[in-house]
C-alpha cells in the first residue's frame, strides 16, 4: 500500500474540511460550506489539496466522508415533508414519548415538539403479537386506500413504523411496496429496517428521523458521487457513519440517519489516536467548530459507544430534553456553540450564544458577507485571539470594523462597550462548554480534573485554554491537523460492519449447531462486506452475545473468542455471562436462568496503532513573530502576548502564557495561566504554569 | 478540604447516587423499575442523614426514602450492623407507603470502619396478598410484611427470607430478582464511594457530609426568608373509592420555615387508597420545593424546613393498620391541593389543577378454563394531561407530580398475555382557556386470546375533574366501561372476561385564563393537529364556521400549521 493517496472530508456548519493524505504526508485545507450544494467546496478543497501535493485527483484511490448535514437537519428541521403510517391506536407514540418531566422540579417545563405535526401522523388497521405473528391481517386496500388518501398532500418522505415489527417485518414490507407503486418517488423508511430494536418510542423516532433527512442526504450523496468523478476522482466514495466505522455510499443514501453525528466520530476517532500516541487513558476531546462544540469521553484510548443518543437537547443540554435515535454511537454531548454562534440579549438582559449560528453564509459579521449580528467569532476578533489578515491562512479577510459595530450594537441596550460585550460573549459561550462538559461527565460518573484534553476543530483552540481553566483540567494537547481533526480521524477509522440478529435463546434451549450456523452465517455477512470495501486489507471479526437473566429488560454484552464462537457451548456462555455480570455489578442473581437476545458479528479492518510519541529533547526558547494585545478573560483585561508560527516551533520549544501560536488553519490561545511545548509529533503540549 | 474539593466531592456523590439508580434499571425485573423507573437511590452518612439522592427517580420517594435509614439504625441496632450486611423491608410506614414497595439498605465500610449508607427502593410487580389494588380492608390483606431485617448477614443471604418470599408471591421471579437489583445497585454505589474516599483521602464522610448539609440549609433558607410572611387555605374534593374525600390544607410561610398542615382532611377510608404520613409529606414537600426552591439538591437539610403535618386518623395520616397499596391515588393529589392555597399568596406562580394522580391499573391475568396459557401480572402506568400554566399550555400525557415515566407498550405486551389496542391522545380532553390544559389519552386493554383477567382500576377525576385557575374550564373528567358497554369503577378490581376490552379515557388537566383570551393562531393549530374539535373551536373559542373550514382545508393540503 505504499504511498495509497486517501481523501477525508468532512463537511461542518460553517466549514469543509479537507484532507489529502499521499503515503505518510498530509496536506489539507479549509473551505466554506457551501449550502445550496455542499459538493460544491468538497471539489474545490479536492482541487487545492492535489495541487498542494502535486497529484491529480485521478490518483485518489479512496474517499471518506462525513457530514454534519444530517445532525443540522434535524436540529434546524429543516427535512422533508415527511408522513408517518404507524398502527391503528399509537398515532402519537412519537409525541407522547415517554410521557414524563426530564426535569422534575421546573413547573413551566416545556417539551420538545415531534419532527412530524399531527396531521402527518396516519394509522392503519394491523397488529403483530410478541411471537412476531399477525393478530390483525393488514389488508392490501386499506393500504392502497391510504397511500390514495394523502396523495394531494404531497409527501416526499414517508416512515413506517408498526409496533412489534422489529419481529416481523412483513406490514411494513406491504406498505412499502403499495407506496412504491402508488408514489414511486416517494422514499419510504421502515423501522424493521432503520433500528430492528424493541421499544416503540425509540424505534419510531428513528425510522421518522431517518425519513425526515433521506430525500436531502441522498440526493447529495448521488450528486456528489456525479460530481467527484466528473472531476476525476472516480474511485469508491465511502461515509463515516456515528459508530465510528465507514460504510457504503448505498448504504449511507438509504440510512442517512446513520450519519448523524458522522463528522464529531471522526473527531473521536482521531483524538483516540492521539491518546494512543500518547499513552493517556483518560481523554476529554474537545471539537469546536463553526456551529456546534462536541464533547467526548475516550477512555483507554477507546471513544465511549452507546446504542441509544439523543440528539438536539433543548433544556440545558439536559438528559430526555432531545430526541432519542437508536442506532450504533460515539456517545458523546452536543451544543449550539461554535464561532458562528449568535450572541442576542435576552428579555432578563443576559447574554446568550446560540444555539442560532451565521454558519458560512452570511457568517459572523467580520466576514463581511451580511451578518449584521455578533457571532462568538467576532467576539474572538474583538479580544485579539484572531489576526484579521491571516484567518484560513489569509483567504478569509475579517473586518474587524464590522465586528465592533455588531458587539456594540449588542452592548447598547447593556451599556457595555464593544470590548466589554465581546468578553461577555466569550466567557458566556465558554462557560455554556464548561457546564456541557460538566454534565456530561458527570452522567458518566467522572470527574474531568484528571483527565487531558485533546481540542480538534477550528474554534477549539481559541477556546480551550480557557475552557481548562473552567474545569480544571491540567492537561491540554493541540495535535496537529487540529483544525480538520474530523477529516484526519476519517482515515484513521477502520472499514467496519456489524450484522446483528434477535434471536431469543435461553440457556436451557441452547442450541449448538443453530448457534453455529447462525454465526457462520452472519460472519460470512459482515466479513463479504467489509471485504468489498477493503479487498486488500486483514479482517478481523469479533462476535458479541447479548446476555441478561431472562426476565430483565436491558442486556449487556458478551464477548467471544474466535473458538468459543466456532464450537458454542451453553456453559461456557453462561460462565462468561455471569463474569461479566458479576464485574458490573458486583454479584450475581442466584437461581435465574440467562439468556441471549441479540447476536453480534463486527467485522473490521485493523485500526492503525500509531506509534507513541519520542521523548521530548530539552527546552528551547522560541522566537516570536510579533506581539497583540490579547485579553484574557481570568485575569479581566488586555495582556500582550507573544505572537509564535506554529511551522517554526521545534520539538522541545517552550512558550509562556500569553501566547498566541498561529497557524494557516486555526490559532492557539495559550493563557496567562498556561504554558506551551512543541512535542516532537508538532503537537502543542499546553500545562499549567508551574512558578 | 477546599471549597472546590468539597464541590467536586458533592457534585460526585450526587453522580454516584445517580450511577447506582441506573445500575438497579439496567438489573431489575420487573417493568415498573426497568422500564418506568419507579425507583430511588441515595447515599446517607453513618447517622443516617441523607446526603444525596438521584436524580432518577420519583418524588413519592424522596422524604420517605430519607426518613427510612435512622428506622434500619434503630431497629438493626448500632453494633449489630457488619460488613457485607444487606437490610431490608416494605413497612408502608417505615419505608415507602405500600408493601409493594422494597427498601433495601447496605451499610458501607471503609477499610473496617462503617461509614455511611446506600438506600433503594423499587416499586415490584406483586406482594401477594389481594394484588396491587384498592380492594383491602386492612394492610394485612395487601400482601407479605417483611420487617426491618438482614437480607443478607456478613454476605449470606437469607435463604428461608427467600423461600418465604418465593412462596407469598405471584411472580416470585420478577420479585427476588428485582430484591437482588436493588441490593446490586447498593453495592455499585458503594464501589464507587470508595474510589472517591481513597481519591481524596477521606476516612469518613463527616467534613463532605456537614459542607452539603450547611450549603443545602443555607441556600433553602435563603430561598424561604424571600416569601412573604402569609398564610392560605385550600382544598380540593376527590373522588375516594366509595365516598368523595375531602382534602384541606392551610399553609403558612414563618421566614425560617413553611408549615403545611392537613387538619380538616377526610378520616380514614376503608379501602386501600389511604396515605401514611411519610408520603403525604414528600409529595407536599416536593410540590413547595417546585415552587419555591427548584434548584437545591435534595437531601436532609433542604428538606427540613419544610413542615408538614396531618391529624393522625386523616387519610393523609392513616395509622397501622389501614390499607395503603393505592396511597399514591391521594398522595398525587397532595400538589394540587397545596397549590390551590399557594395561588393566594403568590399568584402567576402555579399551574391549573391537572390530572393528579398516575392513572395506573393491574391486570390478573390468567387462561380461562380449559385453555393452556400463561399467568400474569402486568401493572402499566399512564398518564393524564398536566394543568396549565400562568403562560403555558398544560403538557399532554404527562405525569404530574410523578416522576415515573410509562412502561413501551411492546414492553408491557412481552411481560404477560396483555394486548393494549390503543394508546393516544384524547383530543378535546385539555380543559378550554387562555392556556389549554394538556390532553389525556385514549386506551384499550385486552388479553391474548384464550385469557381472561381481574382489571384493578386505580383512577380519580371520575366524579371531581381537574378545576380551571383565573377562568380556565375544566379538564374531561375520566371515564371507563368495557366496549360492550358495561361501565366500570374508577376503582377496585373488576373481572372482565375472555375477548372483552376495557376503554379508558383518561382525564385532561385544566385551563388556565378565559379560553377567550387565547390566541386564535393556538387554536387554528390545536384544530389542525386535532387537539380540539371544530366543535370545540367554535363553540369553546369562537372561531367562525369560515375559520374552521380553512384550517381543515389546508390540513387536507398536507399543510403544517
Amino acid at each position: 500500500m505504499q504511498d495509497q493517496v486517501r481523501l477525508g472530508v468532512d463537511i461542518g456548519g460553517t466549514f469543509t474540511d479537507v484532507v489529502l493524505e499521499v503515503g505518510s504526508a498530509q496536506f489539507s485545507t479549509k473551505v466554506l460550506t457551501t449550502y445550496a450544494a455542499p459538493e460544491d467546496a468538497i471539489i474545490d478543497g479536492m482541487q487545492q489539496v492535489c495541487e498542494n501535493a502535486g497529484v491529480t485527483p485521478e490518483a485518489i484511490s479512496q474517499i471518506i466522508h462525513g457530514t454534519t448535514l444530517a445532525t443540522n437537519a434535524l436540529i434546524e428541521r429543516r427535512g422533508a415533508k415527511t408522513a408517518l403510517i404507524t398502527t391503528q391506536g399509537f398515532r402519537d407514540v412519537i409525541e407522547m414519548r415517554t410521557e414524563s418531566r426530564f426535569e422534575q422540579y421546573d413547573l413551566n417545563l416545556t417539551l420538545p415538539e415531534p419532527l412530524l405535526p399531527r396531521q402527518h401522523r396516519f394509522t392503519l388497521e394491523e397488529r403483530m403479537n410478541v411471537a412476531g405473528d399477525p393478530l390483525l391481517p393488514l389488508s392490501r386496500d386499506a393500504v392502497e386506500a391510504l397511500v390514495d388518501s394523502i396523495v394531494p398532500m404531497g409527501f416526499e418522505s414517508i416512515a413506517v413504523g408498526f409496533l412489534h415489527s422489529y419481529l416481523n417485518d412483513s406490514h411494513e414490507k406491504l406498505v412499502r411496496e403499495v407506496i412504491a407503486a402508488r408514489l414511486p418517488d416517494t422514499m419510504v423508511s421502515i423501522s424493521s429496517e432503520v433500528s430492528p430494536q424493541m421499544r416503540e418510542y425509540e424505534r419510531f423516532n428513528t425510522t421518522v428521523a431517518n425519513a425526515y433527512i433521506k430525500p436531502l442526504m441522498k440526493s447529495y450523496l448521488l450528486r456528489l458521487k456525479g460530481r467527484l468523478a466528473a472531476a476525476g476522482a472516480a474511485c469508491p466514495v465511502f461515509l463515516m457513519h456515528s459508530g465510528g466505522g465507514i460504510i457504503s455510499l448505498e448504504s449511507a443514501a438509504e440510512f442517512p440517519v446513520r450519519l448523524v453525528e458522522s463528522g464529531p466520530a471522526g473527531g473521536a476517532v482521531f483524538a483516540a489516536n492521539i491518546a494512543a500516541r500518547y499513552g493517556l487513558d483518560k481523554v476529554v476531546s474537545f471539537d469546536m467548530g463553526g456551529t456546534t462544540a462536541k464533547i467526548c469521553l475516550i477512555k483507554d484510548q477507546t471513544p465511549k459507544t452507546a446504542r441509544v443518543f439523543e440528539v438536539a437537547r433543548t433544556y440545558r443540554f439536559k438528559k430526555g430534553s432531545g430526541m432519542p435515535i437508536s442506532i450504533p454511537v460515539i456517545d458523546m454531548v452536543e451544543i449550539g456553540a461554535g464561532g458562528g454562534s449568535i450572541a442576542h440579549v435576552d428579555a432578563l438582559s443576559q447574554i446568550r450564544v446560540g444555539p442560532e449560528s451565521a454558519g458560512s453564509e452570511p457568517g459572523p459579521a467580520c466576514y463581511g458577507r451580511g451578518g449584521q449580528r455578533p457571532a462568538v467569532t467576532d467576539a474572538d476578533l474583538a479580544l485579539g485571539k484572531l489576526d484579521p489578515e491571516n484567518f484560513a491562512g489569509g483567504r478569509i479577510p475579517l473586518d474587524p470594523g464590522a465586528s465592533e459595530q455588531a458587539l456594540a450594537e449588542l452592548g447598547r441596550t447593556l451599556e457595555m462597550d464593544a470590548t466589554t460585550a465581546a468578553y461577555g460573549v466569550a466567557e458566556v459561550v465558554d462557560e455554556n462548554m464548561a457546564n456541557a462538559a460538566r454534565v456530561h461527565a458527570v452522567e458518566n460518573g467522572e470527574d474531568l480534573a484528571d483527565y487531558t484534553m485533546i481540542a480538534f476543530g477550528g474554534a477549539a483552540p481559541l477556546h480551550a485554554g480557557r475552557l481548562c481553566e473552567k474545569l480544571c483540567v491540567k492537561r491540554l494537547l493541540v495535535p496537529k491537523g487540529a483544525g480538520v481533526g474530523s477529516a484526519i480521524g476519517f482515515l484513521r477509522a477502520p472499514f467496519s460492519f456489524e450484522a446483528t440478529r434477535s434471536v431469543y435463546m435461553r440457556m436451557s434451549q441452547f442450541d449448538a449447531e443453530k448457534v453455529q450456523s447462525l454465526l457462520a452465517e452472519m460472519t460470512e455477512e459482515a466479513t463479504a462486506f467489509v471485504q468489498n470495501c477493503a479487498p486488500d486489507q486483514p479482517i478481523h471479526a469479533q462476535t458479541r452475545v447479548y446476555m441478561r437473566y431472562a426476565g430483565q429488560g436491558w442486556e449487556i454484552p458478551v464477548r467471544l473468542s474466535a473458538d468459543q464462537a466456532k464450537s458454542p457451548n451453553a456453559d461456557i456462555f453462561t460462565d462468561l455471562f455471569e463474569q461479566a455480570y458479576e464485574g458490573l455489578f458486583g454479584r450475581t442473581v442466584a437461581g435465574m436462568e440467562p439468556e441471549i437476545t441479540v447476536w453480534a458479528v463486527n467485522a473490521t479492518t485493523q485500526i492503525h496503532t500509531p506509534e507513541p510519541v519520542g521523548d521530548l529533547p530539552p527546552q528551547l526558547a522560541a522566537v516570536s513573530v510579533g506581539e497583540r494585545a490579547l485579553f484574557d478573560p481570568a485575569i479581566g483585561a488586555y495582556v500582550t502576548a507573544q505572537i509564535y508560527a506554529r511551522d517554526s516551533l521545534v520539538p522541545g520549544a517552550c512558550v509562556a502564557g500569553p501566547a498566541l501560536i498561529v497557524e494557516d488553519e486555526t490559532t492557539i490561545v495559550v493563557p496567562s495561566s498556561r504554558r506551551a511545548r512543541a512535542q516532537p509529533d508538532g503537537t502543542i503540549d499546553i500545562s499549567e504554569e508551574t512558578r | 478540604m477546599s471549597t472546590v474539593a468539597n464541590q467536586v466531592m458533592w457534585n460526585r456523590l450526587i453522580s454516584i447516587v445517580e450511577e447506582q439508580a441506573q445500575a438497579l434499571v439496567r438489573t431489575a425485573f420487573s417493568t415498573s423499575v426497568r422500564e418506568a423507573g419507579d425507583l430511588s437511590a441515595g447515599v446517607y452518612n453513618a447517622d443516617g442523614v441523607m446526603l444525596a439522592q438521584a436524580v432518577t427517580g420519583t418524588p413519592g420517594h424522596v422524604n420517605a426514602m430519607a426518613d427510612a435509614v435512622p428506622h434500619f439504625i434503630r431497629r438493626i441496632g448500632a453494633d449489630n450492623i457488619h460488613e457485607g450486611d444487606i437490610y431490608i423491608t416494605n413497612d408502608p410506614w417505615e419505608g415507602t407507603g405500600h408493601l409493594h414497595d422494597i427498601t433495601v439498605v447496605t451499610p458501607s465500610f471503609y477499610r473496617g470502619k462503617h461509614v455511611g449508607f446506600f438506600a433503594c427502593t423499587a416499586h415490584v410487580v406483586d406482594i401477594g396478598g389481594r394484588g396491587f389494588g384498592a380492594d383491602a380492608a386492612s394492610v394485612y390483606e395487601e400482601g407479605i410484611y417483611i420487617p426491618i431485617m438482614k437480607f443478607a448477614a456478613r454476605g449470606k443471604v437469607d435463604q428461608t427470607l427467600i423461600n418465604m418470599l418465593r412462596g407469598n408471591v405471584r411472580e416470585p421471579d420478577q420479585v427476588i430478582g428485582d430484591i437482588y437489583a436493588l441490593a446490586t445497585c447498593n453495592e455499585v454505589g458503594q464501589r464507587r464511594l470508595i474510589d472517591m474516599m481513597t481519591e481524596f483521602s477521606l476516612s469518613d464522610l463527616n467534613g463532605i457530609g456537614d459542607f452539603i448539609l450547611d450549603h443545602s440549609r443555607r441556600a433553602t433558607l435563603a430561598q424561604i426568608a424571600e416569601l412573604p410572611a402569609a398564610s392560605a387555605q385550600g382544598g380540593m374534593t376527590i373522588d375516594g373509592f366509595d365516598a368523595p374525600i375531602d382534602l384541606r390544607v392551610s399553609l403558612s410561610f414563618a421566614g425560617d420555615h413553611i408549615s403545611c398542615d392537613f387538619a380538616g382532611t377526610s378520616g380514614v377510608d376503608k379501602k386501600g387508597i389511604n396515605v401514611p404520613m411519610v408520603y403525604t409529606k414528600a409529595y407536599a414537600c416536593y410540590a413547595l420545593k417546585c415552587a419555591i426552591a427548584p434548584e437545591i439538591p435534595n437531601n436532609a437539610a433542604s428538606l427540613a424546613p419544610f413542615q408538614i403535618t396531618a391529624p393522625e386518623g386523616s387519610i393523609v395520616n392513616a395509622p397501622h393498620p389501614a390499607p395503603v397499596a393505592l396511597r399514591h391515588v391521594i398522595g398525587h393529589m397532595i400538589p394540587d391541593t397545596v397549590y390551590d392555597a399557594l395561588d393566594k399568596i403568590l399568584p402567576a406562580t402555579v399551574p391549573a389543577e391537572g390530572a393528579g394522580c398516575l392513572c395506573n391499573f393491574q391486570l390478573s391475568l390468567r387462561p380461562t378454563a380449559g385453555n393452556t396459557g400463561t399467568r400474569a401480572e402486568v401493572l402499566a402506568f399512564n398518564s393524564g394531561g398536566a394543568g396549565a400554566r400562568p403562560t403555558l399550555d398544560g403538557l399532554s400525557a404527562t405525569a404530574f407530580p410523578s416522576g415515573v415515566m410509562t412502561m413501551p407498550v411492546e414492553a408491557t405486551e412481552h411481560s404477560g398475555p396483555v394486548i393494549i389496542w390503543r394508546k393516544e391522545l384524547r383530543p378535546d380532553s385539555g380543559g378550554a382557556g387562555q392556556f389549554r390544559g394538556g390532553l389525556g389519552q385514549y386506551m384499550e386493554v385486552g388479553a391474548v386470546a384464550g385469557h381472561e383477567f381481574d382489571f384493578s382500576a386505580m383512577f380519580d377525576r371520575v366524579n371531581h375533574p381537574a378545576r380551571g385557575r383565573q377562568g380556565g374550564e375544566a379538564g374531561a373528567p375520566t371515564t371507563i366501561a368495557r366496549d360492550d358497554g358495561t361501565q366500570m369503577r374508577g376503582k377496585g378490581k373488576q373481572f372482565v372476561p375472555e375477548g372483552a376490552r376495557v376503554l379508558l379515557g383518561l382525564p385532561g388537566g385544566a385551563g388556565y385564563g378565559p379560553a377567550e383570551a387565547r390566541d386564535p393562531a393556538s387554536v387554528k393549530r390545536d384544530l389542525a393537529r386535532g387537539y380540539i374539535s371544530a366543535q370545540s373551536a367554535v363553540a369553546d373559542y369562537g372561531l367562525d364556521a369560515d375559520q374552521v373550514d380553512a384550517v381543515l382545508a389546508a390540513v387536507a393540503r398536507g399543510e403544517a400549521i
